[in-house]
């Protein structure tokens, strides 16, 4: 016997109090890997922008179309080294709800400046020589159980065609992986040309500039020279970042950062509360035994250590049982939500972010208990008890 | 016991010396002696029993000599070790090597079966668990239990619980046992078993025991009455003599 199974014993004396201490913490700790896990998803995009790469988009919102011609006068501008367009095509395949990121892209450009997308050369080829092949992310493939050469009707939920059909028939030729997060693979791009000469209405118009600058360092001047050069013309710019971009467009959803931590911040300070009171009325439950602890020999810090322990040992089994069940939900979910959020996932780093968290919490609510437990005096309690 | 032996643990040399002890309590603003320049002297082997009236101070001084608590003014020396000099992390530390306490309410750990409970003062001994599941045995089956090693508390009976506790006492086998009412939660006649098992102890393994008691049959066991009143000692040394086998 040492002391873990003192401290073990002690913990299981009231099993009903220690169970429900135990899933209090542990739901907690579902609730934190859930939240860091859905803020890593919004700000996936940040996290995986390029430094060098500019965005512009109309001056009002991004949904407003800008002139394809603003591509050309785009790249013409001092300290950009190509550009590329996009636009949102509002894509879904059978199921409406679920809809995907296909982009109406140049192709050529588009793998120029972002390199970090490899295809194998024979598919390439078949893709730039076949209009209406698209080109799909790996993940996504997997999702969709597509192949290559798998002729698939797209549905746009904006672009119709001008026969008045909103179904585009499209083949996949070309499936490409990504060098840093199957995040981005949650993606398809197709010919700009096909979706420009088939749509019913907005032709020769783009949803947004991808420019690359040739100095990160002046990335800022960049973007004010682009701006400047559409300023007080009928389509006005605003070009930021791609990093900024990706923010601002989390941020149109709300700070979800701040969200997730006043969340967080009012689970973790009612368990605190729960937790803390719940130590609390163990240690005076048996405010006798610690002093005949005491009596027989262990000294007031070894008194401390034990109740301290206590506390931790919940409060780590709690909050790793509940990282653990929070890591299994967020794979289950980054399934099921592949479409929608494709940065879902939960990081090492939460996982240490959350053992950090349970052993602080083991702290807190055990150090208060602990320093009484560890000054009790032993007459005083002796006499008590 | 005889005068022969009595003079025998006369001449042993005292394990237990206080000297002028007093000890004062604050309750509010007042101060409250409850020892008075009190001595007492205890030579090794010896079976002393402290009685006197509640609130007459024997708690506090069975206390202050197992260094539970330290004296307001005076000297302590047990063991050979002047313990109202240490603090109180020393004496944490001598406690566990020279006294076991045995109390009136057993106070034993609900969660710990028996052997765990004997094993918990060796947690503090640097030794193996196989050692020190092999010391708890003995300490055991000195009191007559080790059949009920695995049971809890809650399942021996009160006779058996304090059987434990003196085992617990025992176990690192100390200098001196300190018994505060041994007997004050038992029926006649499990007392009397426990008053023979302390017996066993003084005269068979040498333990000098100082046993506070209310109960005069009890008292009778010891080769030694003190008696106390008013936080101070009236003692006649030869006073219980008679009723000592």
């Amino acid at each position: 016997m040492g002391s873990f199974h003192l401290i073990r014993k002690n913990l299981t004396r009231k099993k009903l109090r220690t169970i429900f201490t135990l899933l209090s913490i542990i739901i907690a700790f579902v609730l934190f890997s859930l939240l860091v896990g859905l803020s890593r998803a919004f700000s996936a995009g940040v996290d995986l922008a390029g430094a060098d790469r500019l965005i512009t988009i109309h001056r009002v919102t991004f949904i407003e179309p800008i002139p394809l011609s603003y591509v050309a006068r785009v790249e013409a501008i001092e300290g950009v080294r190509n550009a590329v367009h996009q636009t949102w095509f509002g894509a879904y395949y059978q199921d409406p709800r679920q809809q995907f990121g296909l982009f109406p892209t140049d192709f050529e450009a588009l793998l120029e400046i972002y390199p970090e997308l490899t295809v194998p050369d024979d598919q390439w080829r078949d893709l730039l020589a076949n209009q209406t092949g698209i080109m799909v992310g790996q993940a996504m493939a997997e999702d969709y159980e597509w192949s290559v050469g798998d002729r698939v009707p797209i549905f746009s939920n904006i672009w119709p065609q001008q026969n008045g059909s909103y179904s585009w028939d499209m083949e996949i030729a070309a499936i490409f992986t990504h060098s840093e997060s199957n995040a981005n693979e949650m993606a398809a791009y197709m010919h700009y040309d096909y979706f420009n000469e088939a749509r019913a209405f907005g032709t020769d118009s783009v949803g947004w500039i991808i420019s690359q600058v040739e100095d990160p360092d002046r990335a800022a001047d960049v973007a004010s020279a682009i701006d400047l050069r559409f300023a007080n013309s009928p389509t006005e710019t605003k070009s930021s970042t791609e990093a900024g971009w990706a923010a601002g467009f989390a941020a149109q959803i709300g700070n979800i950062g701040l969200m997730v931590q006043m969340v967080l911040g009012c689970v973790f300070f009612t368990l605190l509360l729960i937790t803390g009171n719940t130590m609390a009325q163990a240690v005076r439950e048996r405010t006798s035994e610690l002093a005949v602890l005491k009596t027989i020999g262990f000294s007031d810090r070894r008194v401390l250590l034990m109740v301290l322990g206590e506390s931790l040992t919940i409060a780590i089994v709690g909050g790793l049982i509940g990282l653990a069940l929070g890591f299994l939900f967020i794979v289950g979910a980054a399934t099921a939500l592949s479409q929608f959020l494709p940065g879902l996932a939960m990081s090492p780093a939460a996982g240490l972010t959350g053992l950090a968290l349970a052993i602080g919490l083991g702290f807190v609510t055990g150090i208060l208990p602990a320093w009484q437990a560890g000054r009790l005096k032993v007459i005083d309690a002796l006499a008590r008890g | 016991m005889n005068d022969a032996a009595q003079d025998s643990t006369q001449s042993k040399a005292n394990i237990i010396d206080v000297q002028g002890v007093t000890k004062t309590f604050r309750k509010g603003r007042e101060s409250v002696e409850v020892l008075h320049q009190l001595d007492l002297q205890i030579a090794q082997g010896e079976f002393c029993a402290l009685m006197g009236p509640s609130g007459s101070g024997k708690t506090t001084l069975l206390n202050l000599i197992g260094g539970l608590d330290h004296p307001t003014g005076g000297q302590i020396t047990v063991s050979g070790q002047r313990i109202d000099q240490l603090n109180s992390r020393q004496l944490a530390r001598w406690r566990s090597s020279h006294v076991g306490f045995i109390f009136q309410f057993y106070n034993l750990m609900p969660v710990l079966t028996a052997q765990r409970n004997v094993e918990l003062p060796l947690l503090l001994k640097k030794m193996s668990g196989k050692e020190r599941s092999q010391r708890a045995s003995t300490a055991l089956e000195i009191v007559g239990l080790q059949e009920r090693a695995r049971h809890l508390p809650r399942e021996l009976s009160g006779g058996q619980e304090q059987r434990v506790a003196i085992a617990r006492a025992i176990v690192s086998d100390p200098d001196v046992l300190l018994a505060d009412e041994p007997t004050g939660d038992l029926d006649r006649e499990t007392a009397g078993e426990i008053l023979d098992l302390l017996t066993t102890l003084n005269q068979r393994h040498g333990k000098t025991i100082l046993m506070v008691t209310h109960d005069p049959v009890a008292a009778e066991r010891a080769s030694r009455i003190v008696h106390m009143d008013k936080g101070r000692l009236i003692e006649s040394p030869v006073a219980a003599m008679a009723g000592v086998s």
